[in-house]
């Protein structure tokens, strides 16, 4: 059938169609990887402490609460944490409503901008969410087996 | 498999079409009342989310179906733009509302759910913002589905639209794994298994069949009107 030169008009429009998806796949490719740093939600402390943006630059912030670091002001409005990707670690100071999830172990996003102190003052706090779900029994049979600490399951 | 090669002809559709959704009603109902069930009486809570954990059984399976309609929205422009398929743009018309009413809900389930675990409705991040396109795409594809006078015309525009739409998908399902974002990645179709507890994970793989089921009878019903509408359309043009 393909012996002749032409091709069918169906089989024509299918490599057009084909060649032309391809073409745009690899764009797409190349623009989201070009973007790639505007792209990401957050930076974590490491890569705060690599990109070092200057004061009252705003950015996000993210990592999980560390264990044993929240305090809070004699008044319990303003809060004391710090965030660490389990390499580099940042303290930041927060005025305002936390979120439900929030704990220690547990993965946030802050936003706001570091002092020259390197102190994160937090504008905003959110908490995130990680993609185990279970029932509070089995969480609690997990953690007295001594298999799984709340924060040290991953990043 | 069955040779589903009979279908492509739209009369001939349209009677097994007919055929299968009384049966298939009746099993939506059905599953329908079977997950609901199980995701807001038999589930326990979660242990961090609580009650709230129950919003993802409606916000997950709208968000696969979501995809799934695109996908098929795009599998059916290719036939259409390559073999001129007389059904595939009849079919793409009936599904292309459906898809992005399952968009609209995973949107909106997300951001009741969002405020009370994360503390806001929305943010501007990677998976956030690749869902919202999709939603739009949908929207582009029923204006654009209907913005000629020739029906033909517009099956055409839409179709190139639905293809074009398609990268979004893989950007969908990958940007929690690509890119920072405060959407927690995938729980359930990911390697090394789920990881949500079965007492969880079975009313979720229930509500998911139900919604499907939803899906497709809603996708086949419309597909009956929109024969329909363009034969009475020819019918005018010929009267």
């Amino acid at each position: 059938m393909m012996a002749s030169k032409r091709m069918s008009p169906k089989r024509r429009r299918l490599w057009l169609l084909v060649g032309s998806l391809s073409v745009l796949g690899v764009a797409a490719a190349l623009v989201l990887t070009a973007l790639d740093d505007s792209l990401v939600f957050f930076y974590s402390p490491t890569q705060v402490a690599e990109k070092k943006p200057g004061p009252e630059r705003r950015f996000r912030l993210g990592g999980l609460v560390e264990t044993g670091s929240v305090k809070r002001s004699a008044d319990s409005q303003e809060v004391y944490f710090r965030i660490t990707d389990l390499k580099g670690t940042i303290d930041v100071t927060y005025r305002g409503l936390l979120p439900d999830l929030f704990r220690e172990g547990q993965g946030v996003i802050a936003e706001g901008s570091l002092t020259s102190a390197g102190l994160f003052i937090a504008r905003e706090v959110l908490a995130k969410h990680d993609e185990n779900y279970m029932p509070p029994e089995v969480a609690k049979a997990l953690k007295d087996a001594g298999r799984w600490k709340e924060g040290e399951a991953k990043k | 498999m069955a040779d589903l090669h009979f279908l492509a002809n739209p009369a001939r559709f349209r009677r097994f079409s007919q055929r299968v959704t009384g049966s298939l009603a009746f099993a939506t109902v059905l599953a329908l009342a079977v997950g609901l069930y199980l995701a807001l009486i038999a589930a326990p809570p979660d242990y961090q989310q609580g009650e709230t954990v129950r919003i993802m059984f409606v916000h997950v399976p709208s968000a696969w179906l979501a995809m799934a309609g695109y996908g098929l929205l795009a599998v059916l422009s290719g036939s259409l733009l390559v073999w001129r398929h007389p059904l595939a743009a009849l079919m793409a018309r009936g599904a292309a509302p459906v898809g992005a009413t399952f968009a609209a809900v995973c949107l909106i389930t997300g951001a009741l759910w969002g405020r009370p675990m994360w503390g806001t409705y929305w943010v501007w991040d990677a998976r956030l913002t690749s869902m919202l396109l999709l939603f739009f795409l949908y929207l582009g594809h029923i204006a654009l589905s209907n913005a000629y006078d020739h029906a033909e015309r517009g099956d055409r525009a839409a179709a190139l639209l639905a293809l074009i739409g398609a990268i979004n998908l893989p950007v969908i399902k990958f940007s929690v794994d690509w890119w920072n974002t405060l959407h927690q990645p995938a729980s359930v179709m990911k390697l090394g298994g789920p990881a949500i507890h079965p007492t969880i994970l079975v009313p979720l793989l229930w509500m998911a069949g139900a919604l499907s089921l939803l899906f497709v009878i809603l996708v086949l019903l419309r597909t009956e009107t929109e024969i329909d509408r363009r034969r009475l359309e020819a019918a005018d043009a010929t009267a």
